[in-house]
């Protein structure tokens, strides 16, 4: 990537905006005199820049605008939680059942080991949902019908089979592939369950997937349980279809899956008294483009850098309220995609420019030694964050936003400002209602413990790099495109290794996701990481020019996984690699 | 900015409160009943003349685009840097898909540099590379070929990059038009993987047998 002068780009941002603003006031239909009020014109009638006015910028291509919708008109839908079913019919079998219409390809690895408790049945198929009151009927994928998914509550100890049945149409409506793989993100899954992007199957076929729900390390370094300190607690599930991705989950295929133990209860009067029940709120936020003349979601198919949206949804519905008791709640927010990061605040109307600070209690949906009290939280895309918020701070009637400051023009990432309080985009609103109300949950504070991290002094067996690049628009890892047949190294099983990432322009970011194990950071830049940043992660947000040492223990399963940038479009266009775990691993440095 | 509207806008000065009572855009607004395949041929395929490396005048959606199932990229004869790589690799994606090109699958490279790439010129450029029946090479107005390009979204978003040719995008854009499936892969991936790539855009086998289109 060539280098820009900051000049250049502050020149280019700046004719950016000017020429934004000048097209939100036309159709605004603004007159002089507002604008004069607004400070927005001059005397001698030039208009006055100013951030904030859009979430997107327009590009050669004139990207449409969604109508408009009125905000925090519904409320926000919570995502049923998934029923198992009593028996399947034909029964799960170790070896794929291709006579009957599976789309497995390897035999299960531990399906005998871990004998399923709970069966469950779901089929990806197409349904209409509204998004909005002001909008039409949307034709969505859905599993079981709904979108987002529904939230599968599973235990460590209690393993689960999810049969997933193809049950889309072939007419996709103008976008999708109705071909799917269901990843489940951040289980610790044999690979022939973990929806690997070339694990695909057809309209009309099923696929079992096994989920051991087991501890890393309980066939190496812990046995025969694993690793207490390896507990996940917030997973999601969504569509990895290899270069369809970003299109399929745009239509709606993904959802929650949360993983609870002895600690983690889902019972906020035992373990670490997390905040359970309709206090425990799962959050997926996910930006769209409707298309302005048919009001239907519109995806842009001749898209490379990656998609932006100007409608913010959370749990599939654009900008909904929430009313909160006064009291501790626990949110697992997860940046759905595309391609857009935020940086959460909370947000009070009546004086947006104090600071409410709340508590972050995971990193990718592992939770963190300790809590850390703080005044803003940022995702990338795939990445999780568990927050406890405590509502008893704010008088009955307040009304706090859940604003989105960090500022994003395009798919490359963002800019890097973080927008002035109240002028950034406003996904949901808190309404504080009056009622009283018991909490058994714990006050989070800066000395509670909740797992202790793994140890990262065991000498990695090999040390690897990767760069993420871009050349002639085309995405690559270490200047190689994706093959599914193509195993890029080999990792031996049970072995330690650390891995650089390394991100060398300025212009792009990529959240990298490592499929099966999590790993820790121990450089970022070269320094030592810091607050959040001390934590096991599945995900890394390579920002401008980052390079990132990460430490790894690759245990238990054999098989095929990949590594990939979660930017849907980047995916989509080949910056994925597939690696396999195998009983002797290679030496490739540079793979 | 339509998503904008007057009220909101002034809110976000703070002239006006933050709830928006008002509810006009409610009022029975009439959406389009078009076709999601009508709304991809109006966005990205105007129907534009251009001319074949054979001489041939073809107008790009009607001809070329409409009821096939296409591979497309972007080259110029002279270009020395990604373009005779991605040529040899659509020559090898040609040769794996066999008879097929030219019947219901087409290949079309569409010159960057239309004040040079005259037909005779692409048509030499063709011969050098293998180009068989079913791939063709395109030129036409520069201005035309310009909007193709934007139109098909091979633009790098830094302006700068983007006028610079030797930087120009290397991917291709493969679409089963009539079943509005569309992907895009590098144009320096693995033959190979390019040929699965499109062929997962394929019609299903039993409407590809009641089109006499097995390979
Ligand atoms: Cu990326």
């Amino acid at each position: 990537m060539a280098y820009i002068s900051k000049r250049d780009r502050k020149r280019e941002k700046d004719r950016k905006i000017a020429a934004r603003n000048r097209r939100e006031i036309i159709a605004a239909r603004l007159t002089r005199r507002d604008l004069m009020k607004a400070g927005l014109l001059t005397g001698a009638g030039y208009l006055i820049l100013k951030k904030g006015l859009s979430a997107r910028a327009s590009t050669p291509r004139d990207d449409p605008q969604s109508p408009p919708t009125t905000p925090f008109v519904e409320p926000l839908p919570i995502p049923p939680i998934a029923q198992p079913v009593s028996s399947l019919n034909p029964v799960p079998m170790v070896n794929p059942n291709t006579a009957a219409g599976e789309g497995r390809t390897r035999p299960h690895q531990a399906l005998n080991l871990f004998p399923p408790q709970k069966l469950y049945l779901v089929t990806q198929q197409e349904v209409l949902k509204s998004v909005h009151p002001e909008l039409p009927l949307q034709r969505l994928w859905s599993f079981n019908g709904q979108v987002p998914g529904p939230t599968y509550h599973a235990r460590y100890g209690e393993p689960v089979l999810v049969r997933n049945v193809n049950g889309l149409p072939l007419d996709n409506g103008g976008f999708g592939l109705p071909s799917v793989s269901t990843h489940l993100h951040n289980g610790h899954t044999p690979s022939e369950s973990d929806g690997f992007p070339c694990d695909f199957f057809e309209r009309g076929q099923f696929y079992d997937q096994h989920y051991p729900n087991v501890l890393a390390g309980f066939a190496s370094t812990h046995p025969p349980n694993g690793d207490i300190r390896e507990s996940m607690s917030t997973l999601w599930y969504h569509d990895h279809r290899v270069d369809h991705t970003a299109e399929n989950v745009y239509k709606g295929l993904a959802g929650f899956y949360l993983l609870f133990n002895d600690f983690d209860t889902g019972d906020e009067t035992t373990g670490f008294r997390l905040p359970s029940g309709e206090f425990d709120v799962p959050m997926i936020f996910t930006d769209r483009v409707f298309d302005e003349g048919t009001g239907q979601l519109f995806f842009d198919l001749g898209n490379l850098d990656g998609i932006l949206g100007d409608k913010f949804l959370v749990n599939g519905r654009i900008q909904p309220f929430f009313e909160v008791k006064r009291r501790r709640y626990r949110f697992r927010w997860l940046d759905g995609g595309p391609s857009r990061f935020y940086q959460f605040h909370l947000t009070k109307a009546s004086n947006p420019s104090q600071v409410n600070q709340f508590w972050q209690i995971s990193n990718d949906g592992n939770l963190l030694p300790s809590p850390k009290l703080v005044n803003n939280i940022r995702i990338s895309v795939a990445e999780r964050a568990d927050a406890i918020i405590d509502f008893s701070q704010f008088a009955a009637g307040t009304v706090v936003y859940l604003e989105n400051r960090l500022e994003q023009d395009d798919g490359r990432g963002p800019t890097g400002d973080v927008l002035p309080a109240g002028q950034g985009d406003k996904v949901l609103k808190f309404i504080v209602t009056g009622d009283p109300v018991v909490d058994n949950s714990a006050a989070p504070t800066a000395t509670t413990q909740y797992y202790q991290l793994p140890g990262t002094a065991d000498a990695p067996r090999i040390t690897r790099t990767f760069k993420f690049e871009r050349g002639n628009g085309q995405w690559q890892i270490n200047g190689k495109f994706f093959n599914c047949d193509d195993v890029r190294f080999r990792i031996q099983q049970n072995s330690v290794e650390k891995w650089i990432l390394q991100n060398s322009s300025g212009g792009w970011q990529h959240p990298i996701h490592i499929h099966f194990e999590e790993f820790q950071i121990l450089k970022i830049n070269g320094a030592n990481p810091a607050g959040v940043n001390i934590a096991r992660k599945d995900v890394m947000r390579l920002e401008h020019n980052m390079q990132v040492e990460v430490y790894f223990r690759f245990r238990d399963f054999l098989g095929r996984y990949p590594m990939h940038c979660h930017n849907t479009i980047h995916e989509d266009h080949a910056m994925m690699l597939r690696w396999d775990i195998d009983t002797t691993g290679d030496n490739k440095t540079n793979p | 900015m339509p998503n904008t509207n007057r009220r909101n806008l002034l809110a976000m000065f703070g002239l006006v409160g933050d709830d928006p009572p008002a509810r006009d855009s409610k009022e029975q607004r009439k959406w389009l009943d078009t076709s999601p395949r009508e709304r991809i041929r109006q966005r990205y395929f105007p129907n534009i003349e251009l001319t074949t490396h054979e001489g041939r005048r073809v107008l790009f959606y009607d001809d070329l685009i409409k009821d096939k199932l296409v591979v497309i990229n972007f080259m110029y004869a002279d270009c020395e840097g990604v373009c005779p790589t991605i040529m040899l690799n659509l020559a090898r994606v040609q040769k794996e898909l066999g008879q097929r090109v030219g019947r219901d699958i087409f290949i079309y490279s569409l010159t960057l540099r239309p004040e040079k790439d005259t037909p005779k010129v692409l048509n030499d450029y063709a011969k050098m590379h293998g180009v068989k029946p079913g791939w063709l090479l395109l030129t036409g107005k520069p201005d035309d070929i310009e909007t193709i390009r934007r139109r098909l979204g091979f633009v790098d978003p830094d302006p700068k990059l983007d006028r610079d040719r030797s930087n120009h995008i290397g991917n291709l854009r493969y679409g089963n038009e009539p079943l509005t499936r569309w992907g895009t892969c590098p144009g320096m991936a693995d033959a190979d993987f390019i040929v699965k790539s499109i062929l997962w855009l394929d019609w299903p086998e039993e409407e590809r047998s009641k089109k006499g289109g097995q390979k």
